[in-house]
């Protein structure tokens, strides 16, 4: 009876290590001690979600398929946590003037398959990702690279004229070039997304097997996939990569509920999860001891404003000093540490951590003030109609926030709020889309690539893909593409800094709060942390005998 | 007897069509685009989805896509692909279905053993204390909502206890099955217990029982064959009708206790708009009640020798 | 030889159940005779059962009527002080706080009262729906019989065939404002064909009983017939399965709200603490608690209700 224990188990740390090995036949070798000897070629087992979609490079968007690419697939570079970059795949990627840009690959690298990575493996399989006729979830993310629109031209309907991107060439075996449209001066932090992975020639010949059993360049080769069952894959050992699996491979076990998979953990039945619901937060410290996880990502929580809205663009376009108001009538401290149980921590920007340019305490109206915020909607104008409203998907677990920052503001400023509840994320996004949104929607953003540009110019920009509230201002604009095309990347960093100390003069959204993981770990594993992206790094996971 | 299934048989027809047409046209009308949901917060561009709806066929008029299917279903047991991750929808059935199949005849089993025995016992004592305490019982079952009786069969039979393990594991073991199997088959087995003892009641104060008893016969005879098998035809039709709905109808236990079956598959098609899926999830949970209701009405006979099929 | 499928088909026992062959037809009204509703109203009287079930259903009337009666706290506004304050001041029977504060820092009891008529209004409203429409077509399918019966529970099957909690998951994604309406609508879209089987079942067998026959010699109209005589008669499987059903529906508005689809925020309703209670299961077991006992309390009132009806209905069991 492997779960014979738990909930009577919660006292500490000690009491759960004895009844491991006292219960934990056939997981363990029985070693005497729960915390034995690193075992090399030990094997763990994680929670996840069944991936959405095959597992093609260019259309993995969610977070269960890319904690599955993410140990099969090695892209040219990678992000430390204070976002500068480490070379992986390639052996340097060089610009002079952020608008051609030179790859150099580490010769010797093989794919599972065993024929070699080259600089064409990385040029066809962008072609391929890029071409609109694949239909790839991500090829706009090639749409830096020149030639992109006859690739994947406006329009619907519209058909592919060309099937490669001018501005890739091919100088030797191991060397690329890429040329862009217009300088892009992060572009080099843009490669350690899954997109620009390296594909093998067999994924050509039967794109849709290749999209169940991946062939990829990864740390970890693919084994196989129950669907909805797991997925395993196994140490690649001719790896040529800094970060060589220190395990033996990983189980990745699907659960219907986060709250099963938390118990399974206390049974001893799931090594690594990567989040908690809600009813195992407020015990989970107590429950797991130091292998409890508490870890900011970059990942930020907004309310944005709908300002097609009619409340916000009749009869003339909103004072930001009322948005500011009502951002300065939130009480974030309280909301995170009650409510949200301590997930998450109080925004005080735009950017979130672990972000190049990130800039901690960066605006003020983030604070807690209900004076000054009545004052605010006050010189602002007032709150039209003094109600406000805030659209979520009712099956993200939303609600419960969304109802207290409601509370907050009504009663610092008296501005009636409710929350507007969509059925689940499809009807929320169709009612963005359709421009249907009353008044504000909640907004969260994950990092693509760890520049601060990605939380300003992807969101902020006039028609940028995350600018969903229809917010533009030609000032900003102006000051975004400057940055944008700054000549070096360290002055576009410097410069994007100065755009979000400058929001607050336009208050396109309202920051709330940073994600933080809030996980858990068994006894049977050690070294797991999680990366910027909230996902925990497989690689450096130790099994114990 | 022939004649009488041919003719059933032929009714399923419009059945099966009108079922599968109204809730194709019902995931239809749900708001939201499956395949714009397929890019979540980020959006993508209108040429990407264009051609991805064309590759399903969903630029097709609605009726087409409709005859486009179920064609594909009746003529080639072709069910069609799934929007999110392209699998065919016959694969993620025959995923699915076993493992529910499996714990709706669990459930079943144990509501018809349980169900007819409180039902049973409540019938001959009727109005006495073990029928009041049965009757007590049986309410408080169906008053409770589903997840809350799973939680607390968790709570006590795994936590405190440590009897059961808390989730069904990928294994699928049989063992495993037994507490999911209790929570699903609890609000079933209250009205099989009910509608037992209602039944029973009734026929106990019927003119043949009183022949019976008069002609001498012993008293398990009586009640084993007279009055058992009388009763037994509102108990078949509940019955009948409850296997596909235990099939359809596990959402929630599946949820808590981790069996990626049918009910999980319900819940994620339509939060997806996997029209295909549900579609296909529907038509073979129509063809299991078209093909049960016709086997209980042919029971019917075995147990009402009145009943004679023309 | 009778058709089966016409008698059988109805899924609950008292559809299949003879009516009362000894109910006298209504002939003479000076007479006052005692009839099978005079018969059932002198039973129930004396029925414990239901006595206790009118009572509670009564304060349940009353609290859904007028909820500001019982408690002057909001069951909206919430102050995050007070969050998951659980202690209860049970002394203090009936302040705000004598039940604990909920996640936002709510009164519990005040959403317990104010959650009453969401409550109540989905299971009597589904009821009534399901009851009026299932039952109209169960009595033209059951009493005309032949093409009309065919076509009528050929429909009744199509919508059968949809498990019920699929159907609602479906209807309620539809709809983007989710009111108590939307649900009461949701769960009557195919709870109506389960009436509709008992019904038709119920007047399959009161038609072909000698009264009936009887009033149709005298040359009595369809209309008379239908509502004079078999109405009446057939009405008592319905009633009973009304009754269970009402329970049923307000647990099924639970179970909606828990997968995320039942009513949402700033409609207060049991079924919506009951799934918001579950997440807090593990340190405030009241927030899950007391929504759960007024659920069960009101389920049990309505089906006591129909057990005791059912009794008092049906003159073998006397």
């Amino acid at each position: 009876m492997r779960g014979a224990k738990s909930a009577k188990w919660v006292t500490g740390a000690i009491i759960v290590a004895l009844a491991a090995t006292a219960c934990g036949g056939g997981k363990s070798d029985g070693a005497g001690d729960a915390k034995g000897a690193v075992d090399p070629n030990g094997i763990f087992s994680i929670e996840l979600g069944e991936p959405e979609k095959p597992l093609y490079t260019g259309d993995t968007m969610e977070s269960n398929g890319s904690a599955v690419m993410a140990g099969l697939f090695s892209t040219l570079v990678d992000y430390k946590a204070d976002g500068s970059l480490e070379m992986i795949n390639a052996e340097s990627v060089t610009t002079t003037d952020s608008k051609t840009w030179t790859v150099k690959l580490k010769p010797g690298w093989t794919f599972h398959d065993g024929t070699p990575v080259t600089a064409k493996s990385y040029v066809d399989a962008w072609n391929w990702n890029a071409n609109v006729k694949n239909a790839m979830g991500l090829s706009s993310w090639f749409a830096d690279i020149k030639g992109f629109e006859k690739l994947s031209p406006e329009g619907e309907g519209a058909k592919p004229t060309a099937d490669k991107l001018d501005g890739l060439k091919v100088v030797d075996e191991n060397t690329f070039t890429i040329e862009l449209a217009k300088a892009v001066p992060y572009f080099g932090h843009k490669l350690a997304y899954i997109v620009f992975a390296p594909l093998p020639e067999a994924f050509y010949k039967d794109t849709k097997a290749a999209g169940q059993k991946p062939i990829g360049n990864g740390p970890y080769k693919f084994k196989s996939w129950d669907h909805k069952k797991q997925i395993e894959i196994v140490r690649y050992d001719d790896y040529k990569g800094p970060n060589k699996a220190k395990n033996g491979g990983v189980v990745f076990k699907n659960y219907t509920t986060l709250e099963a998979a938390y118990e399974d953990l206390k049974s001893g039945n799931v090594d690594v999860l990567r989040q908690l619901a809600p009813k195992d937060l407020p015990v989970y410290r107590q429950d797991l001891g130091d292998r409890a996880v508490d870890q900011a990502y970059s990942a930020i929580q907004t309310v944005a404003v709908a300002f097609y809205a009619d409340q916000w663009s009749k009869p003339k376009q909103v004072d930001p000093k009322v948005i500011q108001g009502l951002s300065m009538a939130i009480d974030r401290a309280t909301i995170t540490k009650t409510v949200l149980q301590g997930t998450r921590e109080p925004a005080t920007g735009w950017v979130a951590k672990g972000v190049l340019g990130y800039q901690p305490n960066a605006v003020d109206v983030t604070k807690f003030d209900p004076a000054k915020a009545k004052e605010l909607i006050k010189a602002g104008g007032g709150v039209p109609g003094n109600k406000i409203s805030i659209q979520f998907n009712a099956d993200g677990g939303h609600k419960e926030w969304v109802d207290a920052v409601c509370n907050s503001i009504t009663q610092s400023t008296g501005v009636a709020c409710t929350g507007d509840g969509k059925p689940d994320f499809q009807a929320d996004l169709q009612a963005r889309k359709n421009k249907q949104v009353k008044s504000f929607y909640r907004s969260g953003w994950v990092l693509d690539y760890p520049v601060n540009a990605n939380f300003i110019s992807d969101l902020f920009r006039t028609g940028a893909a995350g600018n969903q509230g229809g917010f533009s201002n030609k000032e900003l604009d102006a000051k975004i593409a400057k940055a944008d095309s700054a000549p070096t990347l360290e002055e576009s960093v410097k410069e994007f800094q100065a755009i979000e100390k400058d929001l607050v003069n336009y208050m396109p959204s309202i920051p709330l709060w940073y994600y933080k993981v809030n996980a858990g770990y068994s006894e049977k594993v050690s070294g797991v942390a999680y990366g910027q992206d909230g996902d925990p790094i497989l690689t450096g996971v130790e099994v114990h005998k | 007897m022939g004649r009488y299934v041919a003719r059933r048989l032929l009714q399923m027809i419009p059945v099966f069509f009108g079922t599968t047409l109204l809730i194709f046209l019902m995931v239809y009308s749900l708001p939201g685009d499956p395949v714009a949901g397929l890019f979540g917060d980020k959006g993508a561009s209108p040429a990407t989805i264009a051609e991805i709806r064309h590759k399903l066929g969903l630029d097709q008029p609605i009726l087409k896509q409709y005859w486009d299917y179920i064609s594909g279903i009746v003529f080639h047991f072709d069910f069609g692909t799934q929007i999110r991750n392209d699998r065919p929808v016959t694969e993620v059935l025959g995923d699915a279905f076993p493992v529910t199949i499996q714990l709706a005849a669990l459930a079943f089993a144990f509501e018809l053993v349980f169900g007819l025995t409180l039902g049973i016992v409540a019938g001959l004592r009727a109005g006495r204390m073990a029928d009041n305490a049965i009757l007590i019982f049986t309410l408080l079952i169906i008053s409770i909502p589903v997840f809350v009786l799973g939680f607390l069969i968790k709570m006590v039979f795994a936590f405190q206890l440590g009897w059961i393990e808390p989730n069904v594991s990928n294994d699928q073991l049989l063992s495993e099955m037994i507490a999911p199997a209790i929570v699903l088959g609890g609000l079933s087995l209250a009205y099989v217990a009910r509608l037992t003892r209602t039944s029973m009641a009734e026929n106990l104060r019927a003119d043949y029982m009183r022949t019976a008893v008069a002609k001498g016969l012993p008293k398990r005879r009586i009640i084993g064959v007279h009055l058992m098998r009388n009763s037994m035809i509102p108990v078949v039709t509940f019955l009948g009708t409850d296997i596909g709905a235990l099939m359809g109808g596990a959402v929630v236990t599946e949820g808590i206790f981790n069996v990626k079956g049918v009910g999980g598959l319900i819940y994620e098609s339509i939060t997806r708009r996997e029209g295909s899926t549900l579609v296909g999830l529907v038509t073979v949970l129509v063809v299991v009640y078209l093909i049960t209701s016709l086997l209980i009405d042919l029971l019917y006979a075995v147990l009402d020798p009145r009943i004679r099929y023309a | 030889m009778p058709d089966v499928t016409k008698t059988a088909a109805a899924t609950a026992p008292d559809a299949v159940a003879a009516p009362p062959v000894d109910a006298p037809a209504p002939q003479d009204k000076a007479e006052k005779p005692r009839s099978l509703w005079g018969d059932a109203w002198a039973d129930l009287r004396r029925n414990p059962y239901f006595l206790v079930s009118s009572v509670l259903i009564f304060f349940l009337l009353l609290i859904a009527a007028f909820p500001g009666m019982f408690t002057s706290a909001s069951p909206t506004a919430g102050d995050l002080v007070k969050h998951y304050v659980g202690k209860p001041e049970l002394g203090d029977v009936g302040s705000a706080g004598w039940l604990g504060y909920d996640i936002q820092g709510r009164s519990v009891y005040a959403r317990l009262i104010y959650g009453t008529r969401a409550s109540i209004i989905v299971g009597v409203c589904v009821t009534l729906i399901v009851t009026v429409v299932g039952g109209t077509m169960g009595m033209i399918a059951g009493y005309f019989g032949g093409w009309v019966d065919a076509v009528l529970s050929r429909l009744t099957d199509v919508f059968f065939g949809i498990p019920f909690l699929l159907g609602a998951m479906v209807v309620l994604q539809a709809f983007v404002e989710r009111t108590v309406w939307v649900v009461v609508f949701a769960l009557a879209f195919l709870g109506w064909t389960q009436m509709a089987r008992v019904m038709r079942g119920a007047v399959i067998t009161v038609k072909q009983a000698d009264y009936v026959h009887a009033a149709k010699a005298l040359g009595a109209g369809t209309g008379r017939i239908l509502f004079r005589h078999i109405l009446p008669n057939a009405m008592a499987p319905v009633i009973v399965v009304a009754t269970i059903a009402l329970g049923g529906y307000i647990s099924a508005e639970a179970t909606l709200s828990y997968l995320g689809l039942g009513l949402a925020s700033p409609t207060v309703s049991w079924g919506v603490d009951i799934s918001a209670g579950v997440q807090a299961i593990r340190t405030s077991q009241h927030i899950l608690l007391y929504p759960s006992i007024m659920l069960s309390l009101t389920v049990l009132a309505f089906i006591m209700l129909g057990e005791a009806v059912r009794n008092a209905l049906d003159p073998k069991l006397r």
